[in-house]
């Protein structure tokens, strides 16, 4: 899943400014399961925004409304009938709803989170970084544990002399991926992946080699 | 407003009470330890810490948002924590929002009587 | 002759060779160099120049480096992959060649987190092991990564680090190994407080023959003070400092503790003297330079031996 962070409230407020009619739009995808963009926060966020706004002397109106998707233009398209009424969209899905939005719609659309990672859900109410979408999958080799996203330093051949008790030396909350992966290639019995020497990765698959597109031509007309 | 627990008291719900005109908002739940639903006036209590430190941020004052405990049957006490409460609430004046809306019909009146 | 470096002829012919450190300043000033060099000339066979350590923005390796060889003293430089990409590494490795350079350290590098730019990007386009491999291809087969060919080779002495002290401990000598099979000719190791720890280490080292396979120099820092050796067992990811080093140094009054430093300093050179497979030492006296004198010659180190 997408994860995100709710901006802070002052932050939004300076966002919002120039305006007094608005859409707060959310999304029943990612987003909603890391309880930061669906319909609930929605109803939290709008209310807070016009208590706030209003405290200043400067009332605010808000439509809330909560998308399927952000990601699609099918469900965009919902709001077709409405948004010409409104000056601006808060959208709280993650970047890609927000500038898919922006595509379709021809007046300013504002993001009311910050888009993180790609993650899962560790337990509720903790949710941790999983996948940098390199393009370029190592897994098989690496147990199941990717060097990439697990290691600060994005290492191919762990751990740096920084591991100390399988803790990073980034900070103590941040699990060395490297002990991680060589506790499970132990356990695989596979440590024969642990003596090869990696080739340098390619980044070209990933995004430092320009924004990327997936065209699958069996599904396009 | 009656719910069957104030574990059912969600914070979109305090933030809207507020909205439509509530000087103070009191949560009244059973004792802790007492729940029927086991946690329900627990969770209510989380929440009502969060939403009152958010009232702080918004500016209108986290004292206006409060969680009471006592068992269904101190109706007396019940009573006093109202009275207590609201001159508490008193006090410290309306709600700021409730004040610029009342200014603000007001000012519309004298337009009105001018016409 | 992979590079004709002193350190490499120092440690081909079979001497115990000597490197120093020094960290280059803050700022432009290319005195602080010239300073620390009147410190450590004649003293040690060649000298380490760090790449931002810990993150900090410091004067380049490669212009410490430069420095260095104007006042006679063969340089290390070091090159760390947290902040250039795979293009500005071999740029580099060209550019120190060219400029008389002759021995390099491939290394991870501090994360950024511990600097004062926490914010930069993250490079890390690839790791030190491929730096290490990356830099024998040039000097060894003449050719770019991509097969082109190199007009000038670069001629480098290829180093690395190693931190027998870090987690996990099995791991260590297989990463060791790793680093021979990628070219690595010599290697310096974290500086060794844990004296028993390392022993261990060196054993499972000379088990698997790399010992013959590379040149392996022992990591030493003296200590100044108690509280700087708290400090680093405190702070220093990595570090492992026994508490009966510590208390060795808190037991001495305030003014004697610096001389005590020296004094395990130098005995921790003896005994590694002794360890089977370990060819010279790596004495970082940081911002320490003026004892590094002291320390080579009561470690019976000098004359350090000329090489043609």
């Amino acid at each position: 899943m997408i994860m995100g962070t709710g901006k802070p409230l002052d932050e939004l407020l300076s966002m919002l400014e120039p305006y007094n009619k608005i859409i707060l739009s959310g999304c029943y995808g990612c987003v909603t399961v890391c309880r930061v963009g669906g319909e609930k926060e929605v109803q939290l966020l709008a209310s807070t925004i016009r208590l706030a706004r209003e405290t200043k002397g400067e009332p605010i109106e808000i439509k809330e409304v909560t998308l399927e998707r952000q990601c699609d233009k099918e469900y965009l398209e919902a709001m077709r009938s409405y948004i010409g009424d409104y000056q601006a969209v808060l959208s709280i899905a993650c970047g890609a709803g927000v500038q898919f939005t922006a595509e379709k719609y021809n007046l300013p659309i504002l993001p009311g989170i910050n888009t993180d990672f790609i993650g899962v859900t560790e337990k509720q109410g903790v949710w941790a970084e999983r996948c940098q979408a390199c393009g370029d999958c190592v897994l098989h080799l690496t147990g199941g544990i990717c060097p990439v996203t697990r290691c600060s330093k994005s290492i191919f051949h762990g751990p740096c002399g920084g591991s100390s008790k399988g803790v990073c030396e980034v900070n103590k909350d941040i699990e060395c991926g490297w002990q991680l992966i060589i506790d499970r290639l132990k356990m695989l019995d596979q440590m024969e992946n642990y003596t090869k020497l990696h080739e340098m990765k390619r980044w070209k698959f990933s995004r430092d080699g320009g924004p990327r597109k997936i065209v699958r031509e069996d599904m396009t007309e | 407003m009656i719910v069957p627990c104030t574990g059912r008291v969600d914070e979109v719900m305090m933030l809207r009470a507020f909205e439509k005109g509530a000087d103070g908002v009191m949560v009244v739940g059973c004792l802790e330890g007492d729940c029927h639903y086991e946690k329900g006036n627990l969770r209510a209590k989380a929440r009502v810490t969060r939403m009152a430190a958010l009232l702080d941020i918004i500016g209108l004052g986290s004292f206006r948002l409060r969680m009471f405990n006592l068992s269904a049957g101190e109706g007396s006490k019940f009573a006093q924590f109202v009275n207590e409460y609201s001159l508490e609430i008193a006090e410290h004046g309306p709600c700021p929002i409730n004040v610029l809306r009342s200014n603000k019909s007001a000012s519309l009146e004298n337009i009105k009587r001018e016409e | 002759m992979k590079s004709g470096s002193n350190l490499e002829k120092v440690l081909t012919a079979g001497h115990f060779a000597v490197t120093a450190e020094c960290g280059p300043p803050r700022g432009a000033d290319s005195q602080v160099i010239h300073h620390k060099a009147i410190m450590i000339k004649g003293h040690a066979d060649s000298c380490n120049v760090t790449d931002n350590q810990t993150s900090v923005v410091r004067m380049s390796s490669m212009a410490g480096s430069l420095l260095l060889k104007e006042n006679g003293i063969e340089p290390n430089m070091q090159m760390v992959v947290r902040d250039r990409n795979r293009i500005a590494l071999q740029s580099d490795i060209l550019g120190a060649s060219a400029m008389g350079i002759r021995n390099l350290l491939c290394l991870s590098g501090d994360h950024q987190i511990f600097g004062e730019d926490p914010q930069a990007k993250n490079v890390f386009d690839i790791d030190s092991m491929q730096l290490i491999n990356l830099v024998k291809i040039m000097r060894d087969e003449g050719v770019f990564p991509n097969g082109k060919e190199i007009k000038g080779p670069p001629k480098l002495f290829i180093g690395c680090a190693v931190n027998p002290f870090a987690d996990p401990f099995e791991i260590r000598v297989p990463r060791l190994d790793l680093k021979v099979r990628a070219g690595a000719d010599f290697v310096q190791t974290q500086c060794i407080y844990n004296f028993a720890k390392f022993k261990k280490y060196m054993e499972q080292v000379c088990q698997k023959g790399l010992h013959d396979k590379v040149h392996i120099l022992a990591g030493v820092t003296p200590l100044k003070s108690a509280g700087m050796a708290k400090f680093m067992k405190r702070m220093v990811a990595g570090m492992d400092i026994p508490d009966e080093v510590i208390k060795r140094i808190a037991d001495e009054p305030k003014e004697k503790q610096a001389a005590k430093g020296i004094e395990m300093c130098i005995e921790t050179i003896e005994q590694v003297k002794e360890i089977e497979g370990i060819h010279g030492v790596h004495l970082m006296a940081i911002e320490w330079e003026e004892k590094v004198h002291e320390i080579v010659k009561k470690s019976g180190l000098l004359p350090r031996p000329e090489m043609n």
